[in-house]
């Protein structure tokens, strides 16, 4: 078959040339055309048609008319919005933060050879296989007003006299929330970090100790920098996953108490679904949208400036 | 390098090790004790004598007995199983077609559709439920679980190409010419030599699309209504909870029993998962 | 003044037993070669010595001081890695400097110091560049320079040429000898390259299998190896062996072995006599056997059936097979010779060596 292959490679070069060409192009058509129409049809699609639904007065049952911006100015002047809006970045922020420092402090002290080292990182990541709403209702039960298991420890320790209403107070709760979101992220940021730590030659430690850096140098002057790349990464996945946060909200207080611990998210869908007024429902979600462009953009910006070295 | 003296090893690194540990693991080991005591031991007030959480001497099989006989458990299992699966399945097919074409094959606009790809991974689903439901409706797949066959592909299968893109490109391009000069097709080539070599990135990919699939919540929350077609992280919020009052013990069991699989398929690929998940980042 | 002493210095990682009660005094302003085959524990000894290494038993000392417990940079040392290890998100004077302004050494101070060693090395024109812009060899000085800069007492090289390619290799080799004339400061150099070793080292440590086998002077080791190990690794073409049992004849010790029939000179026969009827192991280098000639005693002459024929130009290198031994020998480039043939060909007796079969120790 070669042989002929050859033959006909001889005699008719353009054509085959121009054949390949044509083949590379169809191939590549049937091969992104299933990816296309499911991401075109439950994606793009979609995201027009919220377009136009927030620009409606659509409700449940009812089309609605065109109202353009009138949504948005309802919003413009809704506390709860803005609590909303003030809460995401709040809670995106400060988890971030709090992710990224015990995520990186996960990491290495897994850096190292020790026995059960497998199955310790195995371990590790459970927080973060194990469905959300799931290990939420368990951290709930946790908080749990009347038979809070760390109520009963704190007490027991000499700590409290008073119960603590981990979910009741509208302050505690949104901190609460926050808990349980680090706890959650902090294995996907050290196991992603550990990754980053391990393609850092230690030769360049060993290097700097000589060199004579003490370890809180050697962290801050070789390590961090070299690890700089793989942290946006992984911190644009996190903020963008944080920032889009429905289960933890949902499952922990339904917003409450009192429309305090809402999200875009949570916010959107307590006015779309449960109330049934779904263009300005379909206005909250996309109220984020402008925001999550924002941070996309600076984050890809920021990781290609840090991976051209 | 020189860690120093004992005592060191255990205060800087042993000692904070086992506390991350401890407190990354402990609600598990709580949502396992709860799921076992008998409703007189779980609601006894935090400031109450007498009273050892931690452990228990009667444990119970009572709150799964509940699951399954009071609540349609076992079908919110079943089908979470069966969308998980597909769903997964169709994302692989998807992905690895797609990462092999972006991956391998120059044709216009590879590097824009590329990039596109990666964006609507950062599309969120909490943008997108609410048109998403009218159209489910409109195509007249609400409460069923196609619904969300139908559309968990969308955050799997941007996830899968970039996976799989990064294991077709290195996979040296030799061993394709090398196929091909013996005669396969370029579809063929792919499929023989190099879809095999790939398998350990399609493993990876279809485990974290296995998780991603059973840990999403608010499409299965908004389109399904029905108990019997409730996915179990659905179901377990809205079926075990009667107005104000919870049923933390079948609760707990039902969240237990809706992380085994998870954690079975898991502990059986955890090199591929962590692989994948660190290969997505570094990519 | 830097003088490194190791005493009965041993290293285990877990059950493996890397470096075996090592003894060594270097002297100040020595140049030492550590050389011996992959996981000989060579590195891991130099790697104590910089103490990227805790030490299981023994004691290093610098200048007198115990070292043990002391951490790298508070032991005044400077090492050149295997890969460079430079830090690729710095400039090549970032690189250098790093070492200094850990140590608060003043901005003036810095500069003069890295104009002086970028001078030396002729890596002037390379100050702003990043690491990755560099060919491998530009990176082996940079990782010099940053050694250099820091005017330690003492030079730890872990295998810094065997990146680079051959010509490269040579040359620097050169490049270093001319520096530490120059420079003068101790230093401790590791390779697995005997070339290296010889043409670099004031002495030579041979280790195996974390165990020191010889130190001494390259020639030293060239003439008089204690034992069969040192004896086959030193010099390229090794030398050759062939298993005998030695007997005495009227007076004459012979080494015998099947197609080999070789008499021993006499202060060698009079080391071997206490050995008679027991196995040794004969050894002649390459260099030292010649096609035999009317001048050579039958003594020292032997059949070779030749089996390969490498012209080199300067030599010719012969695969012969003698008995059921195989033999290099390196003869006159202008002898006409053809694979297949049969050749006699003689030995040196006075470079003649041998080993006692069991313990390997040179007779």
């Amino acid at each position: 078959m070669a042989v002929t292959a050859l033959g006909t490679a001889a005699a008719g070069r353009p054509a085959l040339r121009l054949r390949r060409l044509e083949d590379e192009r169809w191939l590549a058509l049937v091969l992104l055309a299933p990816t296309a129409i499911l991401l075109g049809l439950f994606i793009a699609y979609p995201f027009f048609e919220g377009v136009r639904l927030s620009l409606s007065s659509a409700r449940v049952g009812d089309p609605g008319e065109f109202t353009g911006l009138a949504n948005f100015a309802k919003l413009w002047n809704d506390d709860i919005f803005w609590t909303s809006v003030w809460n995401t970045f709040w809670y995106t922020g400060v988890t971030t933060v709090f992710k990224l420092g015990l995520g990186l402090w996960l990491a290495m002290l897994l850096n190292r050879h020790f026995r059960g080292k497998a199955l310790v990182r195995a371990f590790i990541l459970l927080p973060f296989i194990i469905p959300t709403v799931l290990s939420t209702f368990a951290w709930k039960w946790m908080f749990d007003p009347t038979f809070s298991v760390i109520n009963w420890t704190l007490f027991h320790l000499g700590f409290i006299t008073q119960r603590i209403n981990w979910l009741g107070d509208p302050t505690l709760a949104m901190s609460s929330i926050m808990v349980v979101n680090i706890w959650r992220g902090v294995p996907f940021f050290a196991i992603s970090l550990l990754a980053g730590l391990q393609t850092i030659s230690p030769e360049l430690n060993e290097a700097a100790a000589i060199d004579g850096a003490r370890p809180w140098a050697r962290f801050w002057l070789i390590t961090w920098p070299l690890l700089l790349p793989v942290t946006m990464v992984v911190m644009l996945f996190s903020v963008i996953q944080t920032f889009a946060d429905f289960q933890l909200v949902y499952v922990m207080t339904g917003g409450g108490p009192a429309n305090a611990t809402h999200l875009f998210a949570t916010y959107a869908y307590q006015i779309g679904i449960g109330t049934g007024l779904l263009s300005q429902g379909a206005a909250v979600s996309l109220a984020m949208f402008p925001f999550l462009f924002v941070i996309v953009v600076i984050q890809l910006l920021y990781i290609r400036r840090v991976e051209v070295r | 390098m020189i860690e120093g003296a004992l005592w060191r090893r255990w205060v800087f690194y042993n000692i904070p090790l086992i506390l991350f540990v401890f407190v990354l693991l402990f609600p598990f080991y709580w949502m396992i004790i709860t799921s076992f005591r008998p409703d007189g031991e779980l609601y006894r007030p935090w400031n109450a004598a007498n009273y050892m959480p931690f452990w228990t001497n009667k444990p119970t099989f009572e709150h799964f007995r509940y699951l399954f006989e009071e609540t349609d458990f076992g079908r919110w299992m079943v089908n979470t199983m069966f969308i998980a699966v597909t769903s997964t399945l169709i994302s692989l097919f998807c992905g690895v077609l797609a990462g092999y074409a972006l991956a391998r094959l120059n044709f216009p606009f590879a590097g824009s559709l590329g990039t596109m790809i990666f964006i609507t991974y950062l599309v969120p689903q909490t943008l997108l439920f609410i048109p998403l439901a009218e159209i489910i409706r409109n195509f007249r797949l609400g409460d069923t679980p196609w619904s969300l066959i139908l559309t968990y592909p969308t955050f799997l299968i941007p996830f899968c190409t970039w996976l799989m893109m990064g294991y077709f490109k290195a996979i040296p391009k030799e061993l394709e010419e090398c196929a091909r000069i013996d005669g396969a097709s370029r579809w063929k080539a792919m499929l023989y030599i190099i879809v095999p070599i790939a398998v350990p990135g399609i493993l990876s990919s279809g485990i974290i699309a296995f998780t991603l699939s059973w840990n999403e919540f608010i499409y299965a929350l908004v389109f399904l209504s029905s108990p019997q077609e409730k996915t179990v992280a659905v179901g377990v919020t809205s079926e075990l909870i009667r107005g104000d009052v919870f049923f933390w013990g079948s609760l707990m069991a039902g969240a237990l029993l809706g992380s085994v699989p998870v954690a079975i398929v898991y502990s059986f690929f955890v090199e591929y998962y962590v692989s994948g998940l660190t290969g997505s980042v570094k990519g | 003044m830097a003088e490194v002493s190791l005493h009965k210095l041993n290293k285990r990682f877990e059950a493996f037993h890397a470096v075996k009660d090592v003894d060594l005094q270097i002297r100040d302003k020595e140049f030492i070669v550590l050389v011996g085959p992959s996981g000989c524990g060579k590195t891991t000894t130099l790697r104590m010595i910089a103490g990227l290494e805790a030490v299981s038993d023994g004691e290093i000392r610098i200048d007198d001081t115990v070292v043990n417990e002391v951490p790298p940079m508070d032991r005044d040392i400077a090492m050149v890695f295997q890969n460079y290890a430079l830090y690729p998100h710095m400039s090549v004077a970032s690189n250098m400097a790093f070492g200094l302004k850990m140590r608060k050494f003043q901005k003036a101070e810095i500069n003069e110091r890295i104009k002086r060693a970028a001078g030396i090395l002729g890596i002037e024109s390379l100050l702003g560049r990043k690491p990755r812009q560099l060919s491998g060899g530009q990176r082996q000085r940079v990782a010099l320079g940053r050694a250099i800069v820091r005017d330690p007492k003492v030079f730890l090289f872990d295998e810094p040429l065997s990146n680079l390619d051959a010509k490269l290799r040579v040359q620097m080799r050169v490049e270093l000898k001319k520096l530490h004339e120059r420079l003068g400061t101790t230093a401790i150099y590791v390779t697995h390259d005997q070339v290296e070793a010889m043409t670099l080292g004031d002495r030579v440590v041979v280790m195996k299998d974390g165990v020191v086998q010889q130190v001494g002077e390259p020639l030293e080791l060239y003439n008089n190896p204690a034992n069969r190990f040192v004896a086959g690794f030193i010099g390229s073409p090794a030398m050759n062996f062939a298993d005998v049992t030695l007997t005495e004849n009227g007076g004459k010790v012979t080494a015998e072995a099947s197609g080999l029939k070789i008499a021993l000179p006499p202060d060698l026969a009079n080391r071997g006599r206490p050995h008679l009827g027991r196995k040794a192991t004969l050894g002649i280098r390459p260099e030292n056997i010649h096609v035999a000639g009317p001048a050579d005693d039958a003594g020292y002459c032997f059949d070779a059936g030749v089996e390969v024929v490498e012209q080199l130009g300067s030599e010719i290198l012969l695969d012969t097979r003698v008995g059921s031994a195989l033999f290099v020998a390196s003869i006159d480039p202008t002898v006409r010779v053809r694979p297949h043939e049969k050749l006699r060909l003689a030995l040196k007796p006075e470079r003649l060596h041998l080993f006692d079969a069991e313990s390997e120790k040179a007779l």
